[in-house]
């Protein structure tokens, strides 16, 4: 596009190329303008809005329980925690205690979703890398979570499985034999992956010491998640305003300090183990109770601004509602990790290759819809 | 470090400012000409230390706009939150604050997109979610459009 | 055939058998049969459909089997476009010019809410088309947010049978009655 170009200046031997957002390695509608010397890649300017749908000002207009289900449509890999981070800014605004049942079952479904999303990532990434066997074998574990969340909550993806001050409905009875039996069956299965792609000379080349993307730089950008992790960037929520069960659990919080592709990806396996022996602390030990406090009809929060952090499966995300007391708020804004990772990619691609540039985004996990909201 | 001496730190640097604190955070108040220094000193001063800008929104109100700036330190794991009031509706201009945190270069061209406000020094000020040849900034209070919206 | 003959799958099937009131000759049937078994799609998944759509071509809901043998990156070599996911202002001018690249005989399945209508993002939403087809002509509807793999199967059946019905005799009309 010309208005694209102006702001590109060309020397000789340059050209400018544009990814587009149709693309098979893009995950999702993104494009990016490259401005490219053979094949390295000098400036990457990526251009967003293809998926932009304006859920900040539709929410000015739904009330709370609406909100939630717009945003499971938002990081939808991570969709309960989204939800999650909605219900509880309610109730915290409220100032309402939901019962430690509520506070377990969210966690552990909190996990088997990041479980799922990171099972995700691993086969797109491996796809981009070029080796298509993990599309298949990534697809195979990730429906049996799957069918955990279907016969709990009737969804596959989008769950909407939490209400403010609670749980829609009560979990099956069959779900703790479900959950050990899949930790006994992945527990297996995750060797796999190491033995599949991890130590993998090809792929072990075409990651080490390609990003890079340091300590500072993932402070100074806001990269959180695996992604500012794997520089070293201690970003946790869970570890650092814990909320939900997240207090009364031990676990690790896993960091690497290179930096580079390979760091990013190893911080993914690693927390998928961290998952399993979180989830494997709480399953025995869900407290009776009910699922659910009764709320009011309406649900109308007092005047103010409310912030609620958790930590979704790509970062750190946000939930800034600013109410004047009706029952829907004012201004609703939702802080994406995905947004702010995006913001690094410049910085981390200049001077590699176009096939870099492919392995760099897979590793950084992007969700398209999640940035533009 | 508490709310109380975060407040006594920040009155010390800029006595004018407005500090008022909820149950959440210390929110502090300035005008758009200070906010800049104040953001500065709150990022270089060894005491508080805030790196990390974890989100940057406006809002508006109905005779003025508000722009919120969410901090937190890496270090010492504290959170403030600064907010500049800009009272020109025809044509808002604020400090940018890509020289202190380089990651709020695209919260600004996002808030540039849907708000209008405009941000001096910015890098590069584009448009980044609409077209460029769209009308009018959607996240107003003020806006209507017939053609797309279906209105419930 | 005409709109108000395509009744339900019974009677499409009776007119396959009886005749009716299209002619299907040898080379006909040939063609339509092999047309319909060995549909290609082009690698077009905006938001969330797209992981369904991706679990139903993995090994549990395993969609090859019907003929999607591979997801072909260019227009110029595939055969149908899944619209998956939500198409926004922007992104209808990038739909509309992929349709035109792709080669004739071609097909247009609407997979999910917000392809078949805007879904829910139809009411305040000032940046969201609502429906694919006010971009492109489709042919299947799948209903769902996000519809199964199991329905995105039966989606694709329901475009087998749609093709099976034609004629190379008479050009197929799309935009007759659209």
């Amino acid at each position: 596009m010309a208005e694209n170009l102006q702001n590109m200046l060309l020397e000789e031997q340059e050209f400018s190329i544009n990814m587009g957002p149709q693309h098979p390695s893009t995950h999702g509608v993104l494009r990016m303008v490259l401005k490219l010397k053979g094949e390295t890649v000098l400036e990457v300017k990526p251009q967003l809005g293809y998926i932009h749908r304006g859920i900040e000002k539709m929410s000015e207009k739904l009330t709370y329980p609406q909100i939630i289900h717009l945003t499971d449509r938002l990081d939808y890999l991570s969709a309960h925690i989204l939800n999650e981070a909605v219900c509880l800014t309610v109730e915290n605004a409220l100032e309402v205690e939901v019962p430690e049942r509520v506070k377990y079952i969210r966690t552990i479904m909190d996990e088997l979703n990041r479980i799922a999303s990171h099972q995700l990532w691993w086969c797109a990434f491996g796809m981009d890398l070029g080796a298509l066997t993990t599309f298949f074998y990534g697809l195979r574990d990730r429906e049996k979570i799957l069918d955990i969340f279907e016969e709990s909550c009737g969804a596959r993806l989008l769950l909407s499985y939490n209400v403010p001050g609670g749980l829609m409905n009560d979990i099956h009875p069959n779900f703790q034999k479900r959950v050990k039996d899949f930790l006994k069956y992945f527990k297996k299965k995750l060797p796999e992956y190491d033995a599949l792609l991890t130590g993998n000379p090809i792929m072990q080349q075409r990651t080490k010491g390609i990003g890079l993307l340091t300590k500072e730089q993932a402070v100074a950008y806001g990269v959180t998640g695996p992604s500012g992790r794997g520089s070293g960037f201690s970003c946790d929520v869970r570890k650092h305003q814990p909320y939900s069960a997240y207090s009364k659990v031990n676990f690790n919080e896993i960091l690497y300090t290179e930096g580079d592709t390979f760091a990013r990806y190893k911080v993914r396996i690693d927390e998928m183990w961290e998952s399993m022996s979180i989830i494997e602390q709480l399953i025995d030990n869900i407290p009776e109770g009910d699922f659910a406090i009764k709320m009011k009809p309406i649900i109308k929060l007092p005047v103010g601004e409310y912030y609620q952090r958790v930590e979704a499966a790509r970062g750190e995300f946000g939930v800034f509602v600013i109410s004047d007391g009706n029952k829907t708020p004012y201004r609703m804004k939702f802080r994406s990790p995905n947004f702010s990772n995006l913001a690094a990619i410049n910085t981390m691609a200049k001077n590699q290759k176009i096939a870099d540039l492919i392995a760099i985004g897979g590793s950084m996990d992007f969700v398209i819809p999640d940035m533009d909201r | 470090m508490e709310n109380e001496k975060l407040k006594e730190i920040v009155i010390a640097y800029m006595p004018v400012a407005e500090v008022i604190a909820d149950k959440q955070f210390l929110n502090i108040t300035v005008n758009d000409d200070q906010i800049h220094n104040l953001a500065k000193f709150l990022k270089n001063s060894p005491e508080t230390c805030f790196d990390y800008l974890f989100c940057e929104s406006a809002i508006d109100y109905n005779d003025h706009f508000m722009m919120v700036y969410h901090l937190d330190s890496t270090k010492y794991r504290h959170q403030i939150v600064i907010k500049t009031k800009i009272t020109n509706r025809e044509t808002p201009i604020v400090d940018s604050v890509c020289d202190i945190w380089i990651g709020a270069e695209y919260h600004e061209r996002e808030i540039f997109d849907l708000f209008g406000i405009h941000f001096n020094n910015h890098p590069d000020l584009r448009k980044i979610f609409l077209d460029n040849d769209w009308v009018g900034f959607p996240l107003r209070k003020d806006y209507t459009d017939f053609v797309n919206i279906v209105e419930r | 055939m005409k709109e108000e003959d395509f009744k339900d799958n019974e009677t499409l099937e009776l007119f396959k058998k009886e005749g009716g009131n299209v002619l299907l000759s040898t080379v006909d049937a040939m063609i339509n049969w092999g047309r319909s078994n060995s549909i290609w799609p082009l690698t077009f998944a905006t938001s969330c459909c797209g992981i369904e759509m991706m679990a139903a071509g993995a090994s549990r809901h395993d969609f090859a089997r019907f003929g999607i043998e591979v997801y072909r990156a260019s227009p110029r070599q595939a055969d149908v476009i899944v619209i998956a996911g939500t198409i926004t202002n922007k992104m209808a001018p990038v739909l509309k010019r992929l349709y035109d690249q792709m080669a004739d005989p071609k097909y247009v399945i609407a997979m999910g809410a917000c392809a078949v209508s805007g879904g829910p993002f139809f009411y305040n939403s000032y940046h969201v088309i609502k429906g694919a087809d006010h971009v492109i002509p489709v042919d299947v509807y799948i209903p769902g947010c996000p519809p199964r793999p199991e329905a995105l199967l039966y989606g694709v059946m329901q475009l087998q049978r749609k093709i099976k019905l034609e004629t190379i005799g008479k050009q197929n009309d799309i935009a007759s009655d659209f």
